[in-house]
């Protein structure tokens, strides 16, 4: 790691005027991303602002048609929620399958969101649930705010501080992990609300996207074997050493039929 | 910068630079060198610690982060009069080590499991699920799922 200055913030004011002094400042939530990545020198920040400090920002809270969930609140405690495994199942499972307890521990639903890894699980449900992200300057619906490869619709030092889940009617995520990172080589994460159907799919392009062809024919008759036929091309998907284009075209089919059977 | 951690039930003080991580802190300054770094890269789990009861990565945590916090290591796990705790004598019985690198941070995980579902018949799916961030290089997850299983049964107070 290169050398940094580390702030322990004591607000969210306080975080951001810390944020706006610094060269390069970076914010620290569940670091379970940011400290390997200061570990490999890929990045440099001059001053690290912890957000483990603040108080707020954790917590879990279900009224009658929505989820709230504190930007700090950690995946094990959302995949724990008694809350949330009634309310909206799918959430509690997906934040189940990420990475791993230890990780589970520590990493945050801010954090992940905020980075938007294109292989991270939180993205799908944020943007399948059409969630409200709430930051420290104004509410940002699912829709907008996953903007490409690592890159959200956050302004430079803007906080997320809750994200707001509309409980649908039914709902599922499935997906394919990487067998070694558990991250999404591609995942489908179906929600059936009042206002028609949401897919997203995760792992598979350079950021979350929703799969609207799937979600017309899921419209008219929510089934598996309306999506049989529809095919994702693979132009524009992600390819690597873990799998082609094609390969996670084909996936995508898979895993929006498993979940869309899963939601019966 | 000077921080203070409570490890192993003590109050330690020290001076570290904020990019020094946790496990940094307690191997090369406080000389607890029961928790091991296997791979630094937050995947093998061998610096399984557990912070206010929850267990976590030391690779992955900055000592920083630590500060004021509660920090229990795998030298904290053993009875006051230096016999083994259940979980450890059940590793020893059941031959849930074979180099034993990966021990500490898997004692400590196991511990965590058990505290997860307390009361609960912890099946063997459930371990090897829950045991997801740790590896063991010698490949020995037989003996160490059979360690488990047995251990979490005698601190439940069972046979």
């Amino acid at each position: 790691m290169y050398a940094f200055e580390y702030r322990k913030a004591s607000s969210l004011d306080d975080a951001q005027s810390a944020f706006k002094s610094a060269d390069d400042g970076t914010y620290l939530a569940g670091g379970m991303t940011l400290i390997p990545t200061l570990k490999q020198r890929l990045a440099m920040p001059s001053e690290v602002i912890d957000l483990g400090g603040i108080d707020g920002l954790r917590g879990i809270s279900v009224d009658g048609s929505t989820v709230t969930v504190g930007a700090m609140t950690c995946h094990a405690d959302v995949a724990a929620s008694a809350d949330v495994k009634k309310a909206i199942p799918a959430l509690a499972h997906l934040a189940s399958l990420i990475g791993d307890p230890q990780v589970r521990n520590r990493g945050t639903l801010g954090g992940s969101i905020a980075n938007n890894d294109p292989a991270a699980d939180y993205p799908g449900a944020v943007l399948g649930l059409g969630a409200t992200i709430h930051t420290t300057a104004r509410e940002i619906a699912a829709d907008d705010f996953f903007t490409g490869m690592f890159e959200t619709a956050l302004d430079e030092g803007e906080l997320i501080t809750k994200v707001v889940f509309p409980i649908p009617e039914k709902v599922a995520y499935q997906k394919f992990p990487n067998p070694a990172s558990r991250y999404s080589v591609a995942g489908a994460f179906v929600a059936k609300t009042a206002d028609g159907v949401r897919v997203a799919i995760t792992g598979a392009g350079p950021t979350v996207f929703r799969a609207t062809e799937m979600e017309k024919a899921l419209d008219g008759s929510f089934s598996p074997d309306v999506i049989a036929g529809i095919s994702i091309p693979a132009d524009g998907l992600n390819a690597d050493l873990h799998a082609s284009a094609e390969y996670r075209a084909h996936l995508i089919g898979v895993m929006a039929k498993r979940a869309v059977t899963a939601c019966a | 910068m000077n921080i203070s951690v409570t490890i192993n039930g003590k109050q330690h003080s020290g001076e570290v630079e904020p990019r020094t991580l946790l496990v940094e802190f307690l191997r090369y300054q406080l000389g607890l060198t029961g928790t091991h770094v296997g791979c630094d890269t937050s995947q093998c789990g061998a610096c399984t610690v557990h912070m206010n009861g929850k267990s976590i990565k030391a690779c992955t945590l900055l000592a920083a982060q630590a500060d004021g916090q509660d920090v229990t290591t795998i030298e904290g796990v053993a009875n006051a009069d230096d016999t083994l705790h259940p979980m450890q004598e059940a590793f020893r019985d059941h031959h849930g080590l074979q180099c034993g690198f990966c021990t500490p941070g898997m004692i400590m995980s196991a511990l965590a499991i058990v505290d997860r579902h307390k009361g609960e018949d912890i099946s063997e799916e459930t371990i090897r699920d829950e045991l997801e961030g740790n590896l063991c290089r010698c490949t020995g997850y037989h003996g160490i799922v059979k360690a488990i299983a047995a251990g979490a049964k005698a601190m439940q107070g069972g046979a």
